[in-house]
């Protein structure tokens, strides 16, 4: 499966008025997630989350990927 | 410092009460005579309430301020009667850049979507919109307008609010029935009534300033993340009118606003940042310099009594997304027909409860995309700064990213969907698209006699019944007939038929042509779809069938009759 670079959060049984508000939703939620945590805390948890989301994903082409997308722009 | 605009001095009068002794009675003082409490004060009187308004001050706002005016306050301000005023005067822009560091990330262009009157928005130092708004207020023969006349106390019983105020030639006392505080953020009113307003302040300085470009200058919106000229902090450039532009830094919580403000800490940053896109010297005049600060909080309820909070006395928000005046502009639209019923003794007061609840739920709505616009440009800790920044890198290459960059989202008017006023939709009618319950209605051209308009110039201060028809002429004598006959009590509802075809209704029901059927897509209409539209041009209710038991009881459901 391609790698999808378009906007695409939603969430089920939610009606968006605006475009931007799925992807606000995720954001804030990500960010408040980290809330209260040491550097340290929030380097961990981002790691967990990555290998929660590539597990979820599973299909390694995908993941291959979005890895070099990711590492493209460092 | 250069001046573009001069500030217009209005007249201080002598209260009568202040020789006669007398207890001055009114329905209705609104305290505050900023766009809000301007748009209040209009709004009543097109319902034919007096109204005195009181004002402390005796000019309009001092600097740019409000800048950004956006599609639903520019509706309504056509409904005051200054949305010309302010759209001819105001300027248009499309096009924004973001820029992250040296670079820019992305641009975007705002075409606006065709087939609606007012754009998404429009720029305007707000003391044009104050000196179109108080020059309208001071044409209404039903608005006394007082300058220089301070509250000084308000005390009220169940029955009646009482009102010390103070002039340079004595005090006198108002009785009303009702009070509208738009004293703004910092509301006197509020804090002699001793309620309580809850928020946090943004742990952030900001130095704001009005510069007059002295050469061309593109029509556009820069905003910069961390750039060289200004490390670590943002920069936004905006376009006003009279080749004036707005310039904010963002300072940090520990510069020194009086430093910061002082011309010769201000230029050379400006001067970076206009050579920074493309290595031009421009030659620009400082015209106003400001720092602020600002919080994000809101009252708990808008209405306490018979005193009825609207704008910033009743909320505030960050400035990123325009949300403070537009909101603003939209309480006073949500209460004037309100207030009106209930006056009137048409509908319960519990129906102002229905002003608060509705408000304070798009108070919430705006207070979210402020803040969470603030987090994105003002990050709080290390992993938000980092997210921040990998997201401004994604946005250069990858769509998905570009709709994470959050520099502001412009105001839009709440969808109230959980209003208790809606009568929601019911089996077997099903409708498609945005304007179901509660919803702000969409804009449509229309004609009326064969003359081009617009759709929400033709709805508005009442509740209309808009009844989609294949053809005018051909509606049935009984259809009509239930038209005519909608008013549930002595609540006016008018009837408004709309079609695709020319021609006309029989009975004198007015009607509207639809020529390329856009409000009938909008609405998703077809023949026989009628919608119960609220004198605020909300959506009440809507079927696919006129039934007036239905639309009588959606009247009752909306002014709490039911």
């Amino acid at each position: 499966m391609a790698l999808n670079l378009n906007p695409n959060f939603s969430e089920a049984g939610k009606r968006y008025f605006n475009a931007y508000s799925p992807g606000d939703d995720f954001y804030e939620m990500l960010i408040n997630t980290h809330r209260d945590l040491s550097d340290e805390q929030s380097e961990l948890l981002n790691a967990r989350l990555i290998l929660l989301l590539a597990n979820h994903i599973g299909d390694i082409g995908t993941l291959r990927e979005a890895l070099n997308v990711a590492r493209e722009g460092v | 410092m250069l001046t573009t605009y001069t500030y217009p001095k209005f007249e201080y009068r002598t209260p009568p009460e202040i020789a006669s002794g007398k207890t001055l009675k009114v329905p209705v003082v609104v305290v505050g005579a900023g766009p809000v409490g301007l748009g209040a004060a209009l709004d009543l009187q097109l319902h034919d309430i007096p109204v005195l308004l009181l004002d402390e001050d005796d000019t309009v706002s001092i600097g740019s301020r409000g800048v950004c005016y956006a599609k639903r306050a520019l509706e309504i301000l056509d409904r005051y009667g200054v949305g010309e005023a302010v759209c001819s005067k105001g300027v248009s822009w499309n096009v924004g850049r973001t820029f992250f560091r040296e670079q820019e990330v992305y641009n975007f262009n705002l075409v606006p979507e065709p087939d609606h009157h007012r754009p998404g928005m429009v720029n305007l130092q707000q003391y044009y919109l104050e000196e179109y708004l108080a020059a309208r207020a001071a044409s209404r023969p039903n608005i006394d307008l007082r300058w220089k006349n301070k509250v000084v106390s308000v005390a009220q019983t169940g029955k009646t609010v009482t009102l010390k105020v103070e002039t340079e030639d004595g005090c006198y006392t108002v009785e009303t029935d009702w009070l509208i505080a738009a004293d703004g953020a910092r509301s006197p009113i509020r804090r002699m009534l001793g309620l309580d307003i809850e928020g946090k302040v943004f742990m952030d300085r900001f130095l704001i300033a009005d510069v007059v470009m002295k050469a061309d200058f593109p029509s556009e919106r820069w905003f910069w993340f961390d750039p060289p000229f200004h490390p670590g902090q943002s920069v936004l450039l905006h376009k006003q009118t009279d080749s004036v532009f707005r310039i904010d830094f963002q300072l940090g919580w520990d510069a020194d606003p009086e430093e910061a403000k002082k011309p010769e800490n201000v230029v050379p940053r400006i001067k970076a940042m206009l050579g920074a896109f493309d290595g031009t010297a421009r030659e620009f005049e400082l015209e106003w310099v400001s720092v602020y600060t600002f919080q994000c909080r809101r009252m708990g309820s808008f209405n306490h009594g018979r005193v009825l909070f609207v704008g910033d006395a009743a909320h505030q928000v960050s400035p990123f997304g325009a949300r403070g005046a537009n909101s603003g502009l939209q309480d006073a639209d949500n209460l004037g027909w309100k207030l009106k019923l209930v006056m009137d003794g048409k509908a319960p007061a519990v129906l102002l409860d229905s002003y608060s609840e509705e408000r304070v739920f798009a108070a919430a709505e705006n207070l979210v995309n402020s803040t969470r616009s603030t987090d994105f440009i003002t990050p709080k800790s290390k992993v938000s700064r980092t997210f921040r920044n990998a997201v401004l890198s994604l946005a250069k290459d990858h769509a998905f990213g570009r709709a994470l960059v959050n520099s502001g989202r412009l105001s839009v008017p709440a969808f109230l969907i959980t209003s208790s006023l809606n009568t929601p939709d019911s089996a077997p009618d099903t409708f498609a698209g945005r304007m179901v319950p509660g919803a702000p209605m969409d804009d449509a051209p229309v004609l009326e006699n064969g003359d081009p308009g617009w759709l929400l110039n033709k709805v508005g201060n009442c509740f209309f019944a808009l009844y989609f028809a294949d053809d005018p002429a051909a509606l049935d004598v009984a259809t009509v007939a239930t038209l005519s006959a909608l008013s549930f009590d002595n609540i006016a509802v008018q009837p408004l038929v709309i079609s695709r075809k020319p021609g006309t209704v029989v009975g004198g029901i007015p009607g509207l042509e639809d020529p390329r059927g856009i409000a009938a897509q909008r609405y998703d209409a077809k023949h026989g779809t009628v919608y119960l539209l609220r004198p605020d041009q909300h959506v009440a209710a809507r079927w696919r069938n006129l039934d007036a038991k239905k639309v009588k009881a959606a009247v009752a459901r909306a002014t709490c009759n039911a």
